[in-house]
């Protein structure tokens, strides 16, 4: 999918992209060797896309849970500043995301909808970082001599499967929220439009995102989210617009090791919103002991 | 003594596709389980640090009988590898189990030090109850050209063994090329080694697959010219069982049947057992494990 530029720059040798998948900062092929075709509005070849596998699912989760504990210990003014730096690197390359929105059926004005509003729920997130700890922490009453406080603290390693009606805006809701409150991620990019997340994966890579915080994987559904349900050492599992019988049956793989499970409807749910990064939360509570609290004249 | 040694140079870019072509065999199902399962059978789990305590080392010995309780019909390690002063700990906490002791001894890792300091260090830690002794050799010696006085070493400390079996570590990273891994290993052998090893785990790169092979070539010569087998453990790097499949394809493939057992075939290893039970527990269950299931020690 060659734009005319890149024809005047080869001399009309039509260089078209190799997409692959994106584990623990690098681009490998899928090791199954297996791909799938993405084709245009009118049903013509568009790319090959790497057709994922359990084994691609199972080094991914080892890069996000071997990078978890180094991005939960950054700061978190930090993980904004990166989360922003996304948004800015994606800006700088937004006719390269439209072309494919075009290219993958979007019209102009959705092309165009999409990728501004993707840029918007980054700087959105991006702004959370630094805050949710405050908004959902809690200093709580007790009747002994205990300061006592809540905190919510990252889950761990997040699975996800994006929406499948988007290109973009998709996985950036399905990543984002979750690396925003110091998890890592593994996704699994919409079926339907998947280019748009691999060109993604580029930009995180230019975005001073630590290799394996987030993992974005191509494939199939069907195939895969046994796998995301089941893999012991996943500590959430979000699944956009699972059918009933998948939410049953999902469930019930995830409850092997407790993983928060969260099924979320992008037909009803579009907005942002900070209950998605305090979905993937656990809360800590601390009882620090403290010295007679009726001296300090404190309610709590 | 060494002068009769042979000095036979290794076919490095052979030995490297070779190794290369030990990774390409696919084992699964059944045999993925029995592979996995005797890979743990032949672990030397180790714990050589300044920081050990009898408590870490009672608590190693636990883990080395009792892999993972919840997994029925595991066997247990071969034996754990500790320094002098933790052998008769383990010992004591080993008892009845068949898990062997092994003690790091004569002056490890550096192997710095005089001749007594080695051999007395050596039968301290036999007198304590080691059913095995891992030496290092002096390898400032075997680089200055003084190959007399490593042979002499290795055949005054398998005295001071007794009856324990002697494994030696030629430190094969600082060893440079495999031409003098093949060499010293035939000193070693030469020497009365009961084993052949390839790392202290002190420093990198420990054992690596081509420097494995060397060896184990080393070793069916001997075998061809002599009868004798002699025992070989990779030391260090090995933490995941599918290094570890590969490692037992080569024994297998090179040495045969015989050497696959825990008398003769050893992986020095911490961290591969949990690695090892993981896959086990994936091959029962089809689910990827977690490293939050298993006993870190």
């Amino acid at each position: 999918m060659a734009t005319k530029k890149t024809q005047q720059i080869t001399g009309g040798i039509d260089v078209s992209k190799t997409y692959k998948i994106f584990i623990g900062g690098a681009f490998p092929r899928t090791e199954s060797g297996r791909y799938f075709d993405v084709k245009d509005k009118d049903g013509k070849f568009l790319a090959n896309m790497c057709l994922s596998s359990r084994k691609d699912f199972r080094n991914a989760v080892v890069a996000a849970r071997k990078a978890q504990e180094g991005w939960q210990d950054r700061s978190a003014y930090n993980r904004s500043q990166i989360i922003y730096r996304i948004a800015e690197m994606l800006q700088q390359k937004r006719s390269v995301f439209l072309d494919e929105m075009q290219a993958m059926g979007h019209s102009a004005s959705r092309a165009q909808k999409e990728f501004s509003d993707s840029i918007d729920l980054l700087v959105y997130y991006a702004g959370w970082c630094d805050k949710y700890t405050q908004v959902y922490g809690a200093v709580n009453p007790v009747a002994s001599s205990h300061f006592n406080f809540s905190v919510p603290e990252p889950t761990g390693v997040v699975a996800v499967m994006a929406e499948n009606g988007s290109a973009l805006k998709g996985v950036i809701k399905a990543v984002i929220p979750a690396v925003c409150g110091g998890n890592t991620a593994v996704v699994l990019a919409s079926e339907n439009f998947p280019l748009c997340a691999v060109s993604f994966a580029e930009v995180i890579a230019t975005s001073d995102v630590p290799a394996g915080v987030i993992n974005i994987l191509t494939g199939k559904r069907s195939e895969l989210q046994h796998h995301f349900a089941s893999h012991m050492d996943v500590n959430a599992l979000v699944v956009w617009d699972a059918s009933a019988s998948a939410r049953m049956e999902l469930g019930q793989h995830a409850a092997e090791n407790v993983k928060r499970t969260f099924f979320y409807d992008s037909a009803e749910t579009d907005a942002p919103g900070p209950e998605y990064i305090i979905d993937l939360q656990e809360t800590k509570t601390t009882w620090h002991p403290v010295e007679s609290i009726k001296g300090s004249g404190s309610g709590y | 003594m060494t002068e009769n040694i042979s000095r036979k140079a290794v076919d490095q870019v052979g030995t490297e596709e070779r190794c290369a072509r030990f990774k390409t065999r696919s084992i699964k199902k059944e045999a993925k389980v029995s592979g996995l399962k005797m890979a743990l059978n032949m672990i030397d789990l180790t714990t050589l640090e300044g920081k050990d305590t009898p408590g870490k080392v009672r608590q190693m010995c636990y883990k080395a009988m009792h892999l993972h309780d919840a997994y029925a019909g595991l066997p247990t390690v071969a034996a754990v590898c500790v320094y002098p002063s933790m052998v008769a700990v383990a010992k004591a906490s080993l008892k009845g189990s068949g898990v062997k002791v092994a003690s790091v001894a004569t002056a490890f890792p550096a192997g710095q030090s005089s001749r007594e300091v080695k051999l007395e260090d050596t039968r301290i830690a036999v007198d304590a109850g080691a059913d095995e002794i891992d030496m290092v050799i002096s390898r400032g010696r075997y680089h200055a050209g003084d190959y007399n006085f490593v042979y002499d070493e290795i055949a005054a400390v398998k005295e001071a063994c007794g009856k324990a079996r002697l494994k030696v570590i030629l430190e094969t990273g600082e060893m440079g090329t495999l031409d003098d891994v093949a060499f010293a290993s035939r000193i070693a052998i030469a020497a009365g080694a009961d084993f052949i090893k390839t790392s202290t785990g002190k420093i990198q790169p420990a054992a690596t697959m081509p420097v494995t092979l060397t060896m184990l070539e080393v070793i069916r010569d001997h075998y061809f010219a002599t009868g004798e087998m002699v025992g070989m453990k990779p030391a260090g790097g090995i933490s995941n069982a599918k290094a570890a499949l590969h490692y037992l394809i080569m024994v297998k493939e090179t040495l045969g049947q015989k050497w696959l057992d825990n008398k003769w075939f050893r992986f020095g290893a911490s961290s591969l057992a949990n690695d090892l039970l993981k896959q086990l527990v994936k091959q029962k269950t089809g689910a990827y494990q977690s490293g939050a299931y298993f006993a870190i020690d």
